[in-house]
């Protein structure tokens, strides 16, 4: 007795728990080779998987095994020039020689270096952000949002043909017959009534002029009640929209970073997985997501991302002049009540002297008011300068909305990363 | 013979072909008396093909990690196309359950079903390991008791809990098996109403083992009514705990370690009753795939000359079932082992040459065999005997010319291998039984019992690893026995035993003060 299931519609997956014991298990080896993505890739180039090796012996399961020595013999197939009594080199320096010839070993990744397997989109960027929880930005405060969304809002008497509602508007119709039948079907029953009463009696009796009138109003009435429209026009019902103001789905992020020669690549690269993580972070929020390079020492430029992270500069830092020239593009490309807009800032805290005071003004006056958020990091081991201090001010001035945090070390930025967001849940 | 039209022609399929063949199959297994459990074919998609591999086999599995290594490797071989998938995938169970990808061809199709519903699944329940070590009606309602304790298990005492233990049963896993005492398989309903029983009773009995008060007179011991009401199990009468050396590690953890809490011991049984399950599998590797390719190819030919399938399915066969049967040469880049299709194949093949047309050879070699009905001979042949014995019994000169067997000794002693014998009059037999010791499994896995467990003293337990040839462990003894040693709960030590004399000693915690003497 045989009988088929098709089984392909039942749940697929079945071994996802597994799987994500395995890679929970190892952790710390995938986490290892998924910082060395992160350093390699582009910031925009991170919605792929990953392929990641573990060391074989690293994951091995250990059993009982034979190991090389001792005397024992391997019967092999395809023998093609020895005879009995022939005596042989010791193959390669691998110890097991014919080994392989013993049985059929059943341990997978026995004898392999490495142990490759490919992360899942997800997987990896769960691996990048570390299991960190995503805080859940506030999205920009509805008020001053330009972007609308029609929404259904019950039924109205009007509007155009496509939107009636055909069942509220046969439901009213049929009221309205129901409503406007009534009262000449009473009529008409009465009528009836008082004919047939007049009917029944002695033919003597009778009265033919009530009898006429009687049939006439009968006719009149039956015709009333045809006459009674099947549909009208107040029975039409159209469903409702009306515009209701919509977070907005696009943001903008800009990434503004000091390329003086005070910063080595060591330090940029420490900057790029901070710019990297943010905008990962907001693509995971937005639908839509752009990035605006803004590069500066003296002076302020935009730039494409490659340039933005490997060109090299020399010379002195004024960070006013990035702040100047992002306050120009958001004025030019990117109105506030449109756009999210984001500002990641990195440098080592140099600044020109009196040009700290500057920023203050120009953020607390200018840009903060219009930002969604403005995050600083400050990568340098030494003692805060002028721009800290004046940063900080702001950071008094906007709690909600400014957050800066000094980083020594690649190691500091998912920490670091996590604190600035945690703060934001706290506070909200 | 009346020759019909082909049942499909071309690569696809649907159900109504697939039953339709598979009555033909039916129809021509019951002409050659195989006698098999019900078939449930599921045709399922490659991903569930992967899940399935990675479980291996199993189609109700418990969660842990290693089956997620499995099945990334399974997934990462199949992605870049380094492994095919379709062979086939079957389960011992009643019904028996085969899988058929439905990315298969028409082909790869009626092949897996000659193959695994009628060649496999005769196996499993025809052969004696099988018979007495599994039962084919009970594994999936206890694969299924399984999973839910110890998933229960995860819930009350968290995952990395539950996954250490099962890392610790794994690696004890191969030991987990009684090779000469008949178990008794039970279903999962009976086994989840004993399994309350068994808590409190194991325990209990646990507890009477470790009894032990320091100082106690030995004379009271010596006393038998005495020793009989404290000590029911005899354990406490001085010599040696276990008095006979134990060769099934798990269930001696089971019974006697001393610091495993109840669901701890039932999460072991558990491991061990599945090791147990696949105890006959890891035996007749050789038999049960050279039974099923030898089925597979006598019913294809069989469907074939009733015109049942067209040429173009028979081409596509026989390419498919050459690269199955293929051996490659020890020098060949291919060469992973002695392929157990093409071994199985090649010994079940002959056989039923031998009985059919005998040579002056057969009848020297199998007397017994040469000339009778090779139905008959085939199926005691399948039935009675494991890879070791069958090749012991069944590999002919024939085969053993045909594959160019030969033998190598390797000795550490010696500088050079010496080539001990090839494929003629005086190799033979060498060969043969050489080859049958390769499949041993008893010397495959290092031979490692229980030897014995300090019950008075500091609780310390001994194994004794007896060498075969003077054949060491593999550097994964540490690892295995920090495994142990956690089940335990005290020190462990291995001795390695050549000619009743030890030497090597393993020890687990490693001895730090021993060192620094």
């Amino acid at each position: 007795m045989t009988y088929f299931i098709d089984r392909r519609a039942n749940a697929k997956h079945k071994s996802a728990v597994n799987r994500q014991r395995f890679l929970d298990r190892y952790r710390t080896h995938i986490k290892r080779s998924v910082e060395e993505a992160v350093s390699r890739r582009s910031i925009t180039d991170m919605e792929r998987g990953e392929k990641v090796s573990i060391p074989a012996r690293d994951i091995s399961e250990p059993v009982f095994q034979h190991g090389p020595g001792g005397k024992r013999s391997i019967v092999a197939p395809g023998n093609k020039e020895f005879v009995e009594g022939d005596r042989l080199r010791r193959p390669g320096a691998g110890g097991g020689g014919d080994g392989a010839g013993e049985g059929a070993a059943s341990n997978q990744g026995e004898g392999m270096d490495e142990f490759a397997f490919t992360l899942s989109r997800e997987e990896f960027l769960d691996f990048v952000f570390d299991g960190l929880e995503l805080p859940h930005l506030e999205r920009k405060n509805l008020v001053d949002l330009d972007e609308v969304r029609p929404v259904r809002a019950g039924l109205s008497r009007e509007g155009v043909p496509a939107r009636i509602n055909i069942v509220r508007s046969m439901r009213e119709a049929h009221a309205r017959r129901i409503a406007m039948r009534a009262p000449i079907r009473r009529a008409l029953r009465e009528a009836m009534e008082a004919l047939a009463e007049e009917e029944r009696k002695d033919p003597v009796l009778r009265n033919p002029a009530r009898i006429t009138e009687l049939k006439a109003e009968i006719e009149r009435l039956e015709k009333r009640l045809e006459a009674v429209p099947f549909i009208d026009t107040y029975d039409l019902r159209y469903n409702n929209l009306v515009d209701q103001p919509q977070p907005s789905s696009k943001a903008v992020m800009f990434c503004v970073m000091d390329v003086s020669g005070s910063m080595t690549q060591a330090h940029k690269d420490i900057a790029k997985r901070f710019f990297l993580l943010l905008y990962l972070f907001l693509e995971r929020n937005y639908e839509k997501l752009e990035l605006v390079f803004v590069r500066h020492h003296t002076a302020a430029k935009e730039v494409d991302e490659e340039e933005f992270f490997y060109s090299r500069e020399t010379g002195g830092t004024i960070v006013s002049s990035a702040l100047t020239l992002v306050e120009e593009i958001i004025e030019a490309r990117y109105p506030p009540g449109q756009w999210n807009l984001y500002v990641a800032q990195a440098s080592d805290g140099d600044n020109w002297d009196d040009d700290s005071i500057t920023c203050r003004k120009l953020l607390v006056e200018r840009l903060m008011p219009r930002l969604q958020y403005f995050t600083y990091v400050e990568i340098t081991p030494h003692a805060h300068q002028a721009l800290w201090e004046e940063y900080e001010r702001v950071a008094a001035e906007y709690a909600e909305r400014f957050a800066m945090r000094q980083i020594v070390e690649a190691g500091d930025i998912y920490p670091v990363f996590r604190e600035l967001f945690k703060r934001r849940i706290a506070s909200s | 013979m009346t020759r019909r039209t082909p049942i499909a022609t071309g690569s696809d399929w649907n159900f109504e072909i697939l039953d339709a063949f598979e009555e033909e199959i039916a129809r021509l297994a019951d002409e050659y008396r195989l006698d098999t459990y019900p078939n449930q074919i599921e045709v399922i998609t490659t991903e569930q093909m992967m899940d399935a591999y990675a479980s291996v086999g199993m189609p109700v599995g418990y969660h842990h990690w290693s089956f997620g290594k499995q099945f990334l490797a399974v997934e990462q071989a199949y992605r870049r196309g380094q492994m095919g998938l379709a062979y086939e995938l079957v389960i011992n169970s009643d019904p028996c359950i085969a899988y058929l990808m439905e990315e298969n061809t028409l082909m790869m199709q009626v092949l897996v079903m000659a193959h695994a519903c009628y060649g496999h699944n005769s196996f499993f329940k025809g052969n004696y390991l099988f018979r007495t070590w599994t039962d084919a009606s009970s594994i999936v309602d206890y694969l299924v008791f399984a999973r839910k304790y110890i998933s229960e298990c995860e819930e009350r005492h968290g995952v990395a809990a539950v996954e250490q233990l099962l890392d610790a049963c794994h690696a004890l896993q191969n030991y987990g098996v009684d090779r000469y005492k008949r178990p008794s398989p039970v279903s999962a309903a009976e086994e989840a109403r004993r399994q309350k029983e068994r808590e409190a009773h194991l325990q209990a009995q646990v507890n009477t083992l470790w009894r032990t008060i320091p100082g106690r007179p030995r004379e009271e011991d010596a006393l038998p009514g005495m020793a009989d009401e404290e000590d029911p199990l005899g354990l406490h009468e001085g010599g040696r705990y276990p008095p006979e050396p134990q060769e099934n590690l798990l269930y001696f953890i089971e019974k006697n370690a001393p610091l495993l809490v109840p669901w701890q011991r039932e999460v072991v049984r558990i491991v061990r009753k599945l090791a147990q399950y696949f105890y006959p599998q890891r035996q007749t590797q050789v038999m049960n795939e050279g039974w099923a390719t030898f089925w597979h190819y006598t019913l294809m030919n069989r469907l074939y000359d009733e015109g049942l399938v067209d040429e173009g399915l028979m081409l596509e066969f026989l390419q498919s079932h050459t690269a199955v049967v293929n051996q490659p040469a020890y020098d060949s880049p291919y060469f992973s082992g002695i392929n157990p299709y093409a071994l199985g194949f090649a010994i079940f093949t002959d056989l039923r040459r031998i009985c059919e047309a005998p040579t002056e050879e057969d009848r020297q070699w199998f007397p017994d065999s040469a000339g009778s009905d090779w139905r008959e001979t085939l199926e005691f042949a399948m039935k009675n005997f494991k890879d070791e014995s069958f090749i012991q019994q069944f590999l002919s000169p024939k085969v053993i010319r045909e594959l160019k067997l030969f033998m190598v000794v390797d000795d550490d002693q010696q500088e050079m291998l010496e080539v001990a014998a090839i494929h003629d009059e005086r190799g033979y037999r060498r060969i043969r039984e050489s080859l049958a010791t390769q499949y041993a499994l008893a010397l495959r896995e290092p031979n490692i019992q229980v030897y014995s467990a300090d019950i008075r003293g500091d609780r310390s337990l001994t194994l004794r690893h007896v060498q075969d040839s003077r054949r060491p462990l593999a550097r994964s003894v540490y690892p295995v026995i920090r495994h142990l040693y956690q089940l335990w709960g005290f020190p462990v030590q291995l001795e390695s035993v050549q000619d009743e004399e030890v030497v090597r000693r393993y020890h687990w915690p490693l001895p730090e003060e021993r060192r620094r003497d």
